[in-house]
């Protein structure tokens, strides 16, 4: 069933996700832009300014990929209106494809038609975890652009090509496809037993906050010599050669297979834009 | 002080730019996506709107209002422009455009296109789609509204849009070719030089 209060409460998460850039990736771009040495690159992020301030005034969003709407929820078992979330979840999607307006981008897969309010099978993406005892319900929100995600993929390597085969993967995908991701970018790195797992865990890396480390130091090690090499290429700021060129690169793993090690990889642009928001179950 | 580009474009506007230059552009552009290719290359089918000297822009915009009181861009960034390399020669031979408008670079074949017609690829910053769209001062029309709001075939009247970086000149040269040959010589010293230090093993 659509619940009213919580669909209107997701609208408003949506548009303020698709209108303001998080804090953390706002800061990160700021600082960016102040250490940029070349001149091309300096006059992007003049324009990307711009285009935020401008996206602001307008209450509008800041790019015209809206994205594939995609929700992460952490719900509590004990969440009174479970039952109403992903009705109200397509509900939203519909208003606000018209109100904000987001651009329709669900393609419904073998019709290949659009479907014109961004909802369609599985459409938007829901992911559940429940969290027992909880009364709670925890919306992470992310809108996944197309050009950016054009950069994933995940593949199985053979575990004596080691974690040197999976830095070579990363670089060889960002090297070849991130000019078109719209850089700065957010770079996440799954590590696991299969493809699924490894691409799962990497999306969750590229939705932690930039300036959070992995807690392993081996990996923490490793996300900040991820990061500082793909500076080093110098792709920069949309890809126009420049001093920097990721925000950051997170690691997230699980324990894998004596016979495999997978990697799976996740990109996010300098338009990243995630919110959350957490909604009390006595508050509805 | 800016430099403009205002269509029809001639082949002496554009002939002395070169790659890493920074226009605006003035005048008349059509958007195309990946359909709006397939329909003038695979399905030989041209716009009645006639875009011989104007602009093409890899562009899916959003657009508030309807056909009866007009149509708002609220936003217009860019593309991917190596999506539509398959078919770009031909867009070119057929429509007669003289500017295309994208994001990241294009293929040879382009490249040869740009040569051989006098023909320019210009960047728009991705994603900054708000600076895009006021720049747009009229949506002129539409076509093709059966591809859906991103894959029509919009024809805008820009004023100074921009900034516009030249990533394919008339020469034939090829700014994103240049720089990925350097990127990918630099990825292989910064993965010999991390793979160093990530040999994790039990022990
Ligand atoms: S990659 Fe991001 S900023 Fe670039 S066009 Fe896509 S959604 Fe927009």
């Amino acid at each position: 069933m659509i619940n009213e209060k919580l669909t209107e409460i997701i609208v408003d998460l949506i548009h303020d996700t698709a209108v303001n850039l998080p804090a953390d990736v706002l800061d990160g771009l700021e600082g960016m832009a102040r250490r940029e040495a070349m001149p091309l690159g300096r006059e992007m992020y003049s324009c990307i300014f711009d285009n935020l301030k401008r996206a602001k005034e307008l209450n509008c969003p800041i790019c015209q990929d809206t994205g594939v709407l995609q929700f992460f929820l952490k719900a509590g078992t004990r969440f009174p209106y479970l039952d109403d979330v992903e009705d109200s979840i397509k509900q939203a999607a519909r208003i606000s494809t018209k109100k904000i307006p987001l651009r329709p981008n669900a393609v419904e897969s073998f019709d290949e038609r659009n479907t014109g309010d961004n909802v369609g099978s599985r459409s938007p993406w829901i992911e559940w975890e429940m969290i027992p005892g909880s009364e709670d319900l925890n919306i992470g929100f992310y809108m996944a652009g197309g050009g950016c995600a054009l950069t994933g993929r995940a593949k199985v390597l053979m575990p004596l090509e080691g974690y040197e085969g999976a830095v070579k993967f990363v670089f060889d995908a960002i090297t070849e496809w991130g000019v078109n991701a719209c850089p700065p970018l957010i770079v996440g790195v799954g590590i696991g037993a299969c493809a699924p797992s490894a691409a799962a865990l990497s999306k969750k890396a590229m939705l932690r906050p930039i300036g959070s480390h992995n807690p392993n130091p081996k990996a923490r090690d490793m996300e900040e010599r991820m990061k500082k090499g793909l500076n080093d290429i110098g792709i920069g700021a949309l890809g126009m050669s420049g001093t920097e060129s990721v925000q950051c690169v997170n690691i997230e793993y699980a324990a894998h297979h004596p016979a495999t090690l997978a990697v799976g990889l996740s990109v996010s642009c300098w338009a990243t834009r995630r919110k959350s928001i957490t909604i009390k179950g006595s508050g509805l | 002080m800016r430099k403009i580009i205002t269509t029809s474009i001639k082949d002496e506007d554009i002939r002395d730019l070169k790659i890493g230059d920074i226009i605006y552009l003035n005048g008349i552009a059509g958007t195309a996506r990946d359909d709006g290719h397939r329909r003038v290359v695979e399905e030989n089918r041209l716009p009645d709107f006639d875009l011989n000297g104007a602009a093409v822009m890899h562009v899916g915009p959003i657009v508030k209002g309807n056909k009866e009181n007009g149509y708002e861009i609220v936003a217009a960034g860019p593309t991917t422009s190596r999506r539509m390399e398959m078919y770009e020669r031909e867009f070119i031979e057929k429509t007669g455009v003289k500017m295309i408008i994208g994001k990241g670079g294009m293929g040879k074949k382009t490249t040869d296109a740009c040569k051989e017609f006098g023909v320019v690829h210009c960047v728009f910053p991705g994603g900054c789609a708000v600076t895009a769209a006021a720049a747009v001062e009229k949506v002129l029309g539409v076509e093709w509204e059966d591809l859906g709001m991103p894959e029509a075939f919009w024809i805008l009247k820009l004023k100074e849009f921009g900034p516009l970086v030249v990533s394919i000149d008339t020469n034939g040269n090829n700014l994103f070719d240049i720089n990925g040959k350097i990127f990918k010589r630099k990825k292989d010293m910064v993965v010999d030089e991390i793979c160093k230090h990530v040999h994790y093993s039990h022990g």
